[in-house]
């Protein structure tokens, strides 16, 4: 069969023959190509295999990820956009929706940290505004090899320099955020960044290319050689020695996106904007591919007028670029000139190069002569989707097996080597990097409580926002580690008074090709949509990330979730510093497991038993009561549980009140026995929260748990000198000065991995 | 009172300094696109934090040539009151309207953080209203205040430093300066005293809503210094 006339391109002068080595080079495997070759009916000219490579790469096309991701919770009556976007949108009242997505910058970070992450940070930014969302806050979880490795301290370094770089300079406070280490992240560091906006509800743009015969524009950044194929790299493993890729890494230019940002903005209070969409992974290709996609509709773009840094550079470098900073416009025909008024005012160039057509097609033109053509359909929609094999880990009876921990014996010397730990040890070495007061919205800063809370402009509500997630959980039980996650970001949520209402994933994972990791993809997935719906929280966007892995070595099954959610007008948010006085309340059922805890991690160097489990009726009563109590200004303060347990939640709350609690006595309704102490003190467990309450009060709110079916233990009081604590029989298990406490704290992160410390606060 | 507020490209504070003389203090503001050549009738330019032109180069030193800058300069010149915060501080050593030059911070990190401030001179028409000590949000990577030992003597001879970083109780120690700068400078006027740079935020803690509002006390002293001259 011949292929329609419509639909042929020819090979330039100069374009390399397609051999099988080309082919291969390109990562698209043999069966693959047949389908190319069947798509087209005739081999692609070298243009067109870049752009099958990029669009059918696992990063653009989630041809592994697809049929597990359709399963998860994407509906729910604040839903405005939910995934396909370049961000979801939920309704937050007011007239208002807040945008938000989180997306992994992790194979560019680790070969170039600075330029990795600042890029990272530019294009979650790029896919907030786009929608027409004014970026109000950013976060990011990061993970990290172990402390002691020796590119740890320099990736350390670079990754939160680069964020800062990027953030800052854009004038978007990073507000939030979490940080672990682990041995599995060596050769595979992970920078996941989230964003999120607010975009009035009745303006919210998509990146939907309609009415052929409008023009296609492309504004901001010059297209020059930085980061072709960063899509393809970002869907293969690393050999050893990936620093040899970093020309794929791109460079960013926050100054630039800035303007663009102002520019977008601008031009988005007009009516000239059909379609908008950012230049992110696979740049130009990407962008309109998607757009016509989503359209059901053609486009042709004449690659000579691509605005370039360089002479020379061919359409096949043009079309893959991955240069920062850029958007593809589709603007109402007759009002090009407007986007260009705007663009002029802000120094960025706007140039029309290209138009919506009706075929179909997705047409490139380099003078005249059409160097491809592809049906946009067998970009997108056609793409590869595979059900890879999955199989339940060999060693996973192994890893739950419950672990031989024989008790420490000393009880304030496991706390504070847990607070110095460098994953519940103080970041302020990281958050002191990252401008997070600008814009004047946050109300809860880093550090001062489970979540960030910051205002929404234009609205009395107030917006709570966290980033969560625990992979050492997630390898021990992959579908009760993933409910997990969801459990804790909601219940952080609610510590500060919130009800959460809508999240967005980040999964990384390992090789799929590898049965065992696809099994912990399957599972984890399964967990978080279990979750989702328990809680009742649409994932409205995400990113998956695979082939984490260098050598065999691949990192542990780490899904992050970003959350959000709202506090009503006229509440006070909550923050975790201890008052000065006042009564100490557990709210929840603790449940202390020591598989999978920071405890077995750091005092025992063991990984393996069950992680705390979820009982979802118990947690849900848990963040109504949260949120209730917040709401008639019960609570003075409230920590959950999590990494580290009871004790070190205490410890910290009392840290964190910064000298005005002088300390704290708590009794533990435990056994004396060393290793029953050491359990109850330090096992983590799901659904528990310590509240502070003022004296006169505590009635009241144990009526109102009683109320509201979350079991409350009344277990101590603030004052006196330092951490107390007694078992069962007041014997006293843990004693320690808040100094020393917080000197482990404090120093612990930048000490563990050799960082310059930061100098006393004032 | 009508406050000017220069916005650079690159400047990302500038709505939050409007947001605090209109909404929060209630006065005129507008915003000045650094394009324009004419401040027109304001009795207050501030030059906002940011990163005016990217500062990829030095901190300002392009800011200086933008077509704003020569109206702002004459404006200083004819006794016009001008406020530059953090980056607006750059820009002003970078005109010459005031001395010396802000170096990257000794711990060579970009430093988000509370500090505090002592008045070092109450008199000035920029903390009339001032209590003894402030709080200080800076966020800045170039805050390190350095000038020829001529130039600090002249300073501190005049009572040109106005803000020191200090400790809780307003003691000016080592530990208490962030950055590095020379006398733990954080503020200083010119001769006149109509212009004040500041790598500090005052707008930043000009609200009880995000838990101190001892800033706002800069912008209270330069209205009522503004109406005492009217």
């Amino acid at each position: 069969m011949n292929p329609p006339a419509a639909f042929s391109a020819d090979p330039r002068q100069g374009d390399p023959a397609i051999t099988d080595q080309l082919i291969a080079e390109h990562g698209l495997t043999p069966d693959e190509y047949q389908k190319v070759l069947g798509i087209l009916g005739r081999p692609p000219t070298w243009t067109e295999l870049g752009v099958f490579s990029v669009m059918w790469s696992e990063h653009c096309s989630y041809k592994t990820s697809r049929r597990f991701l359709k399963t998860l919770p994407t509906e729910g009556e604040r839903v405005l956009q939910g995934p396909g976007e370049n961000a979801g949108v939920v309704d937050v009242g007011d007239g208002l929706g807040v945008c938000f997505k989180m997306e992994s910058h992790n194979h560019p970070s680790f070969i170039e940290p600075y330029q990795g992450a600042a890029t990272g940070v530019g294009g979650i930014l790029r896919d907030v505004f786009t929608m027409n969302a004014r970026p109000i806050a950013l976060l990011n979880s990061l993970r990290f090899g172990t402390p002691e490795h020796p590119r740890t301290s320099y990736l350390v370094d670079g990754v939160v320099d680069g964020i800062a770089g990027y953030g800052n300079c854009m004038g978007i406070p990073t507000v939030g955020g979490e940080i672990d280490f682990n041995r599995c992240y060596n050769g595979n560091i992970l920078v996941n960044a989230m964003a999120v906006g607010i975009v009035p509800a009745d303006r919210i743009f998509r990146g939907i290319a309609a009415g052929p015969g409008n023009p296609v524009l492309y504004v901001g950044s010059r297209t020059g050689r930085d980061g072709i194929h960063g899509a393809t790299m970002a869907s293969d493993s690393f050999e050893e020695g990936g620093e040899g890729r970093r020309p794929t890494v791109q460079v960013g230019d926050p100054y630039t996106e800035k303007r663009l940002l102002e520019a977008c903005m601008e031009l988005m209070q007009q009516d000239a904007v059909i379609a908008i969409q950012d230049m992110g992974a696979a740049g130009l290709t990407s962008s309109s591919v998607e757009m016509a996609g989503r359209g059901g509709t053609g486009l042709v773009l004449h690659v000579d007028r691509i605005p370039r840094r360089e002479p020379g550079m061919t359409p096949y470098e043009c079309l893959l670029s991955e240069s920062q900073e850029r958007m593809l416009i589709v603007a109402a025909a007759g009002r090009e000139h407007i986007v260009e008024e705007v663009f002029t005012k802000w120094d960025l160039e706007a140039v029309v190069v290209g138009e919506v057509t009706d075929d179909g097609c997705w047409r490139i033109l380099e003078d005249g002569q059409t160097v491809a053509a592809i049906p946009v359909l067998a970009l997108t929609d056609e793409a590869p989707n595979y059900d890879r094999p999955r199989e339940k880990p060999a060693d996973l009876k192994q890893r739950q097996t419950t672990p031989e921990l024989s008790a420490h014996g000393d009880c304030a010397a496991v706390l504070e080597r847990l607070l110095g730990s460098p994953g519940i040890a103080d970041k302020r070495w990281v958050y002191r990097q990252y401008d997070h007061m600008v814009r004047l919205g946050t109300l809860e800063r880093p550090g001062d409580a489970d979540a960030a809370v910051l205002r929404l402009p234009g609205s009395k509500r107030m917006l709570a926002v966290c980033v969560d997630g625990n992979s050492v959980h997630v390898k021990l039980d992959p579908f009760g580690g993933a409910q997990g996650i969801i459990a804790e970001a909601c219940r952080n949520l609610a510590c500060t008074g919130a009800q959460a209402i809508g999240a967005t994933d980040c999964l990384n994972f390992g090789n799929p090709e590898r049965p065992d990791v696809m099994w912990e993809f399957e599972q984890a997935v399964l967990g978080l949509g279990e979750g989702l719906r328990q809680a009742h929280v649409p994932i409205v966007s995400g990113n998956v990330s695979f082939y984490n892995e260098t050598g065999e070595q691949s990192i542990h099954p780490t899904p992050t979730i970003g959350m959000v959610g709202l506090i009503e007008a006229g509440v006070s948010p909550l923050g975790m510093a201890l008052p000065s006085a006042g009564s100490l309340v557990l709210l929840g059922s603790p449940r202390p497991v020591l598989g999978g805890s920071a405890y077995a991690r750091v005092i025992h160097d063991s990984e393996q038993g069950m992680p705390p489990q979820v009982y979802w009726s118990e947690e849900l009563a848990l963040h109504q009561l949260l949120r209730e109590a917040a709401q008639r200004g019960l609570l003075l303060a409230a920590h959950d549980l999590s990494e580290g347990g009871l004790a070190t939640s205490l410890a910290e709350m009392l840290i964190s009140s910064r000298g005005k609690a002088s300390g704290c006595q708590i009794q533990v309704p435990c056994p004396p026995s060393a290793e029953a102490v050491e359990l109850s003190l330090f096992g983590e467990t799901h659904g528990c929260a310590w509240v502070a309450v003022e004296d006169e009060r505590r009635a009241e709110l144990l009526a109102l748990c009683q109320e509201m079916q979350c079991r409350a233990t009344a277990l101590g009081s603030i004052g006196g000198e330092g951490l107390r604590i007694l078992d069962a029989q007041g014997s006293v298990v843990l004693d320690r000065s808040a100094e020393s406490l917080r000197k482990a704290f404090e120093g612990g992160f930048a000490e563990s991995i050799g960082l310059s410390p930061c100098p006393p606060r004032v | 009172m009508r406050f000017g507020i220069v916005t650079f490209p690159g400047s990302n504070c500038d709505q939050d300094a409007h947001h605090v003389v209109s909404h929060v203090l209630g006065h005129e503001a507008r915003f000045i696109w650094h394009k324009e050549t004419d401040l027109e009738d304001v009795d207050c330019v501030i030059l906002p934090g940011g990163f005016s032109y990217g500062d990829y180069l030095r901190c300002g030193a392009i800011a200086r040539f933008s077509p704003i800058m020569d109206a702002v300069v004459r404006f200083a010149n004819e006794g016009g009151y001008v406020i530059g915060i953090c980056n607006g501080f750059q820009v002003l050593t970078e005109t010459g309207l005031l001395p010396g030059v802000l170096l990257r911070n000794q711990g060579l990190k970009f430093i988000c953080e509370d500090t505090r401030l002592v008045v070092a001179n109450g008199h000035s028409p920029w903390t009339v209203l001032c209590p003894e000590t402030l709080v200080a949000p800076i966020a800045h990577a170039e805050g390190c205040y350095f000038a020829s030992p001529e130039v600090i003597g002249q300073l501190e001879e005049q009572g040109r430093v106005i803000f020191r970083y200090a400790s809780s109780r307003g003691e000016e120690l080592a530990e208490s300066n962030p950055n590095g700068s020379i006398n733990n400078i954080a503020g200083i006027i010119n001769e006149a005293g109509n212009v004040l740079g500041m790598m500090p935020h005052p707008e930043r803690n000009s609200e009880t809503a995000l838990g101190d509002a001892s800033g706002a006390a800069i912008f209270r002293s330069i209205i009522h210094s503004f109406e005492a001259r009217a």
